[in-house]
């Protein structure tokens, strides 16, 4: 095991220096590093092209350059000196500094994208596998064939078009007329009547709810213009609780669990008074305390879980752990909402809330709470254009990983000695298609910070996409180098880590020694 | 006298009769298969539609097209520039897909962009193909240092960003007058030479998969009995274990090649890729994207031809796939349910998504970003 892991750090290592050799090389080869200076008609065309001669060091040849390159970066290995020395960017900035910066902004954009994509992504190919070859599983399989052939960059014009600036048109004056409120409401019911399977009757019947529903609730919204002072209120929150904790029950312990159903339905009573309780301190929130209240709302939960107790106790805390942080995230999101009309009114913002470019309204001043939105609408664009574009991926492959679990003897055992269905997906079939999706992922998260070279120029947001971009522009090798170590390097680290994971979770792989 | 009864039974439920006992031989059985597959027969269709049209409309390597005009041509703005066809009445009109701000028809820079596309995307599919069948092949049937030596290659070759690469190759197709063969031929064959310098690293995710096959594969039994009926080194790879190894072959081929037409246009949309005069459709999509508001056909036309394309190309591949992979069995997890028939095998993850997976890599990070 050691060895095998020593061993792939060595190859890495010289995998390392041969491609960053090769790409300085390239990217020195990529251009004339003086051609916008001898383009330009300022007086002092030669002193700026001396300068830039001498900040590039142009007038030693690019091999040589790399290794006075290497000089600097190999004193980034030595721990704690501070001696990193990567080079400098054309303005002059080290790039240890602008790496930090635009690695701060890549992984604000692509972490929530990743997570969320995995998420649905992974639950999108359960469902389609359980129900292969029904409506919904042709419908699911177009639509990641569709997405997996989108162009990132005419899905982020299409969404700032229709997303943005549609969307701020609409809430100038948010009002849903009857006929596209019916519209929205027949659409969604058409989908919930593919979603939720079984026979006719209950296909009718559940997109029949549905239609009613989101029909209604659509003319509430637009009645009492709920869109301008949205929010949802304790007996929401009741109301979805509740609703949540049967959901929550029902997929880890089972409804026939009636302790662990108790446990979920205190959580959400608890949070219900925790929502009038909680109030005037989250008007004094902070990043931290949001975290700590988090990780306690989940400790409650668990505590609900350990004394409502029952015949299995880790189901009861699981169900209700879960449910108390979803409750949570609910009354955040309240919050969130009541805080939507003074971010709406602010001077910065006026009224046009969902932004098309930058990470940040410039110069915005507010709580807590209106800054968290700001970069929120900010997020919220590249970040539905990545997990479109990510969904297709996950989808498929969640979908052939389970497919292959479900005909594996042991799924038949487990069908055989009468385990209900949800156990038998839930514990035999899911946890093992999670194996071969686990190294999916690693590799995924390695590939992060990469990021997202075209998705960063469309919305303009200044990441380490940009950096790479920017020292290709001006042939300028640092800023280049600078990312191509940082990615190569996280990438190689996850896929050692993933070679490990999988031989951890499959014991029947085994890493060559 | 027991295998004639059970084949007198009508097949088990929920699996189609099995047509491989009809005698057929392996390429019948793949055609028909392929034949079967609805998805990849539409896409075919809507793959040669767009073919034919890209090639003949504006004409290809100076050989003329029925078109009118072509992607470089200026002619005076008709009704500034509103695309005139239409379905109601089918009409065709002047300029069908409407006009730029220069008044340059539309049809005919769409179609010479997805001539473009697809060029570069076949070129990316051959070279890629063939290097990373040679490299596979060798690495996974010799082994030893020649593996050591091809494997760390690729992994070299895997971590070097094709944005970089078409940069280099964007500034040696600018040197116009450095006399030397290299530049004059990207320079005079731009498309071509992006596409060659694209698939001289998208060949990574390939070779893997190949060495993989042969690693496998040298291990049967048939490839001892032609080692021992005296076959050379490369009769064994050529006739014995490529044949076998085809399937996979083909099928991550086709998926290079649509996530090829991705790169490019991204590349493209970046100003690395194909660049003005020439147009190619990330080019289009870039030029215009500030017109939406005005011109909003100036966006939609070349990006609904990208999304045609690869669309049709994945749909080939899937088809493709449930094609070529012996293992599967158009199977009814219903229909078994209920007659408590024995489960079919599925295809395997690795069968699946190992293609597309690669190719995310292969594509230096540009798909998916």
């Amino acid at each position: 095991m050691l060895t095998y892991i020593v061993r792939r750090l060595v190859t890495a290592a010289l995998i390392l220096l041969g491609a960053s050799f090769l790409v300085y090389l390239l990217t020195a080869a990529s251009g004339d590093p003086l051609a916008e200076l001898r383009a330009s008609n300022a007086p002092n065309r030669e002193q700026l092209m001396e300068a830039r001669s001498n900040l590039l060091d142009l007038d030693t040849p690019a091999p040589i350059r790399y290794f006075k390159w290497l000089a600097g970066a190999s004193q980034c290995l030595i721990p704690f000196a501070g001696t990193c020395d990567l080079g400098r960017n054309t303005a002059n900035q080290p790039i240890t500094d602008a790496l930090g910066h635009a690695l701060v902004q890549t992984l604000t954009l692509v972490t929530a994208a990743t997570v969320l994509a995995i998420l649905v992504g992974i639950t999108l190919g359960i469902i389609t596998a359980l129900r292969q070859y029904s409506t919904l599983d042709y419908g699911v399989t177009f639509m990641a064939f569709l997405f997996f052939s989108l162009p990132i960059f005419w899905v982020a014009v299409l969404l700032k078009e229709f997303g943005a600036i549609g969307f701020n048109n609409f809430l100038r004056n948010p009002e849903i007329p009857l006929p596209a409120a019916i519209g929205i409401g027949g659409v969604l019911g058409i989908v919930a009547a593919i979603v939720a399977g079984g026979d006719t009757r209950r296909r009718v019947l559940t997109g029949g709810i549905v239609f009613a529903v989101v029909t209604a609730l659509l003319i509430y919204f637009s009645v009492t213009l709920w869109f301008k002072t949205p929010g949802l209120g304790p007996v929401v929150i009741a109301i979805a609780g509740v609703g949540l904790a049967y959901a929550v029950t029902l997929l880890t312990a089972g409804l026939k669990n009636r302790k662990a159903l108790q446990s979920a339905l205190i959580a959400v009573g608890v949070g219900v008074v925790a929502y009038f309780a909680i109030q005037p301190l989250l008007n004094q929130a902070t990043f931290l305390m949001i975290v700590l209240l988090a990780i306690a709302t989940v400790l409650v939960g668990v505590a609900i879980g350990y004394f409502v107790g029952g015949y299995d106790r880790g189901q009861s805390m699981r169900a209700a752990a879960l449910t108390s942080f979803l409750v949570g995230f609910l009354i955040l999101l309240d919050r969130f909402m009541q805080a939507w009309p003074t971010y709406f009114d602010n001077s910065r913002v006026r009224g046009r809330p969902i932004a098309t470019i930058g990470a940040t309204t410039p110069n915005i001043e507010g709580d807590f709470w209106v800054l968290s939105l700001d970069s929120f609408t900010h997020l919220i664009l590249p970040t539905s254009a990545l997990i479109l574009i990510s969904l297709a991926g996950y989808t498929r492959f969640t979908r052939a990983s389970m497919l292959e679990i479900m005909n594996m003897d042991y799924i038949r055992t487990a069908r055989a000695k009468g385990l209900s269905e949800r156990t038998v997906v839930m514990r035999h079939a899911f946890r093992n298609a999670l194996i071969p999706i686990a190294t999916i992922v690693a590799f995924d998260i390695g590939a992060l910070i990469g990021g997202a070279v075209i998705t960063e120029r469309v919305f303009s947001v200044r990441g380490m996409g940009f950096l790479f971009f920017d020292g290709i522009e001006h042939v300028d090798p640092n800023p280049v180098m600078g990312v191509f170590v940082c990615v190569a390097i996280t990438a190689m680290a996850f896929n050692l880590i993933a070679d490990l994971a999988y031989s951890a979770l499959d014991p029947r792989v085994r890493v060559k020694a | 006298m027991a295998e004639q009864a059970s084949l007198k039974h009508p097949p088990a439920a929920g699996i189609e009769p099995i047509i491989e006992a009809k005698g057929l031989s392996q390429g019948q059985i793949v055609r028909k298969r392929f034949l079967g597959h609805a998805g990849a027969i539409v896409g075919l269709i809507v793959f040669a539609l767009i073919l034919v049209a890209a090639f003949s409309s504006v004409g290809y390597a100076g050989i003329p097209g029925w078109w009118k005009y072509d992607h470089e041509e200026v002619s005076p703005l008709v009704n500034d520039g509103v695309p005139t066809a239409s379905l109601f009445p089918l009409a065709w009109g002047e300029h069908p897909f409407g006009q730029d701000r220069i008044g340059r028809d539309l049809f005919a820079m769409t179609m010479r962009g997805a001539q473009q596309s697809i060029t570069i995307m076949v070129v990316i599919g051959l070279i890629a193909g063939l290097i990373g069948v040679i490299v596979g092949a060798l690495s996974g049937y010799f082994r030893g240092w020649v593996e050591a030596i091809l494997m760390r290659l690729t992994d070299v070759i895997i971590i070097i960003p094709a944005l970089l690469l078409a940069a280099v190759m964007g500034q040696i197709a600018g040197n116009r007058d450095d006399g030397n063969w290299l530049s004059a031929f990207t320079s005079n064959n731009a498309v071509l030479a992006l596409g060659i310098f694209l698939g001289l690293v998208s060949w990574v995710g390939l070779a893997r998969l190949m060495r993989g096959e042969f690693l496998s594969l040298r291990e049967r039994e048939f490839v001892d009995a032609a080692r021992i009926s005296g076959a050379s080194n490369a009769r064994i790879i050529f006739k014995h274990i490529l044949p076998n190894a085809v399937g996979v072959l083909i099928v991550n081929v086709t998926l290079t090649m649509s996530a090829a037409i991705l790169t490019e246009t991204a590349l493209s949309y970046l100003g690395v890729g194909v660049k003005s005069p020439d147009t190619s459709l990330g080019l289009l999509i870039s030029q215009n994207q500030e017109a939406f508001s005005t011109r909003p056909w100036l966006f939609w036309y070349p990006g609904v031809f990208i999304v045609l394309i690869c669309l049709s190309i994945n749909f080939i591949g899937d088809g493709l796939r449930d094609a070529f992979d012996p293992r599967q069995k158009k199977f009814n997890a219903k229909k078994a349910k209920d007659t408590g028939a024995p489960m079919a095998p599925e295809k395997t993850p690795v069968a699946a998504m190992d293609g597309t997976a690669a190719d995310g890599s292969a594509a230096g990070g540009t798909r998916g970003a």
